[in-house]
């Protein structure tokens, strides 16, 4: 729709918005948007001169708002999808062991609420273990949102390297000291000796020892807990539901308002806001925002997901 | 009388009035009025953070310097370093409202600095003593050190992350334009400079790591 006219058509709005500089403050990255926008033909009835800035205003606001209205979703490319409780991207533990963990961190879950999840990466691609594991935290949203007692425990075989990530919540009971002691007596000699499986099997034991020290505070996170966690498909549903309840009354608003405060043009033809609205007909300024990107909410598969929580970095690492 | 004031014009002046505004006053939000202030509390809240966790290694320190006096307590330069160092970073603070003086934040940032290599000067120099290596408090201040110091790099980068964003809303279409009309007053925070960002945190695994 814009960009159509040629410039040698309207000579002077483009002269009227090089003029409006001085009146504002600001540089011009925004000016050229809203000089850019005079380049659109004017509409049915548009009258142009006295109310073309009121117009101009008008139609910025509603490409604000459209733009408001697009989520902005961003997907670290580079890290790997939680499959599960156990994600063994790497291959290192045995089947056998891993359905064991599986069930193991399950019923831990289901006791105090506590995520733990138990991945090993092939490689870190030169990135220090440290920032990996907490952007993987963070992008998994380990443990409940409110609680934020998610537990990261990461091996990267060829590295050498391994990280217990914890999350905000559990960073008082599951301590800095308690994860090294982890990494250092369970792991450590484990992994020199080979068994992959063996050392993460018994630092997860211990892991859940520790966290289950504290029985009453376990308890109480559990029943904090016991409502369903939160489903991001109740935003998606949130989301849709404003965007949809601002075009219907929005579009409900014009047709009832323009009669009351607007100026009578014609016959059900009215001037309001510096735009023109014919209630009677379906056209004019209800702006249909481009249809057609539909934010395909897919299902998380596996059955299993982060609660929503977060980490700070607690926790420590190691290295064999 | 009620029924006569009802339909009185006045009632059908302001009735429409309150309409709109209960309509327009959610688009007003829903525009990005909110944008701004939404970003800028959000990035003090980072700064926030960040204090916090250098509040928390310069909590550990006095610990660490009587640990590691009871075994090295000839380590003198390098204790007392730390001690200056500490003392020095404690005067320099930077409250949110000053987050917009790049001076102050470049000042804090140094003492901080001077703090860490401080503090890996010790650490370094605490290898060479097996019995202090091997004590108990020692070894649960170096781990205590170690996730402060990396929860310090998190801090840093969340507020790396919040700055941009903040002073994106202050540049960027759509929200310039509140920027320009309402929030004048509104300035882009200062951010670490990309040098410090770079540099290592204190080496505190005592070679350990040298297989990795």
């Amino acid at each position: 729709m814009r960009s159509v006219a040629p410039p040698s058509v309207l000579p002077d709005p483009a002269l009227r918005c090089r003029s409006g500089r001085s009146s504002f403050g600001k540089p011009s990255n925004w000016l050229s948007v809203r000089c850019a926008d005079h380049a659109s033909p004017p509409r049915r009835g548009e009258i142009g001169g006295s109310v073309g800035g009121a117009r101009r205003n008008a139609f910025l606001t509603l490409l604000g708002l459209i733009f408001c209205l697009f989520p902005l979703s961003v997907f670290a490319a580079d890290l790997p999808a939680l499959t599960g409780r156990v994600v063994d991207n790497a291959g290192v533990i045995d089947a056998g062991t891993k359905a064991a963990l599986k069930q193991k961190l399950a019923a831990f879950e289901a006791k105090g609420s506590d995520q733990i999840v138990v991945a090993t990466i092939p490689s870190l691609d030169g990135e220090e273990i440290e920032p990996y594991a907490n952007r993987l935290f963070r992008f998994w949203k380990l443990g409940q949102a409110k609680e934020n007692n998610g537990v990261l425990l990461l091996v990267a075989p060829n590295d050498r390297k391994m990280r217990i990530e914890v999350g905000y919540g559990l960073e008082g009971t599951l301590t800095d000291l308690h994860t090294k002691l982890i990494i250092e007596n369970d792991m450590v000699p484990a992994f020199r000796a080979g068994d992959f499986s063996g050392g993460i099997s018994k630092a997860v034991d211990d892991m859940v020892m520790v966290l289950e020290g504290n029985p009453e505070e376990l308890e109480a996170r559990g029943k904090r807990n016991e409502e369903a966690p939160f489903n991001p498909d109740d935003l998606f549903f949130g989301v849709f539901i404003t965007i949809w309840a601002i075009i219907f009354f929005g579009g409900m608003a014009a047709s009832i308002l323009p009669p009351i405060f607007g100026k009578k043009l014609g016959p059900g033809r009215y001037r309001w806001l510096g735009m023109t609205f014919e209630p009677g007909r379906r056209s004019s300024s209800s702006s249909s925002s481009g249809g057609g990107w539909s934010s395909g909410s897919s299902s998380s598969g596996g059955g299993f997901s982060g609660g929503g929580g977060s980490s700070g970095g607690g926790g420590s690492s190691g290295s064999w | 009388m009620l029924a006569q004031r009802l339909a009185s014009p006045s009632v059908f002046r302001t009735l429409p009035v309150f309409l709109m505004m209960a309509i327009l006053l959610p688009l007003l939000s829903g525009c990005g009025y909110n944008t701004i202030p939404t970003a800028e509390e959000n990035a003090k809240a980072a700064w926030s953070e960040v204090l916090n966790q250098y509040q928390r290694r310069t909590d550990l320190i006095p610990n660490l310097v009587e640990t590691v006096k009871g075994y090295a307590s000839h380590e003198k330069d390098t204790l007392e370093a730390v001690v200056a160092a500490r003392a020095k970073a404690t005067q320099i603070t930077v409250t949110p409202e000053t987050l917009k003086d790049p001076e102050a934040l470049k000042k804090f940032q140094d003492a901080q600095a001077g703090l860490t290599s401080a503090l890996s000067r010790l650490i370094a120099v605490s290898e060479a003593y097996p019995d202090l290596k091997a004590n108990q408090n020692f070894l649960a201040l170096q781990a205590q050190l170690e996730g402060t110091e990396n929860r310090i790099a998190v801090s840093r980068r969340d507020y790396i992350q919040a700055v941009k964003d903040y002073n994106l809303t202050l540049k960027t279409f759509p929200s310039v334009l509140w920027a320009t009309f309402w929030f004048r007053s509104n300035e882009p925070f200062a951010n670490f400079t990309i040098e410090e960002d770079k540099m290592q945190p204190p080496k505190v695994d005592f070679g350990t790591k040298q297989g990795g």
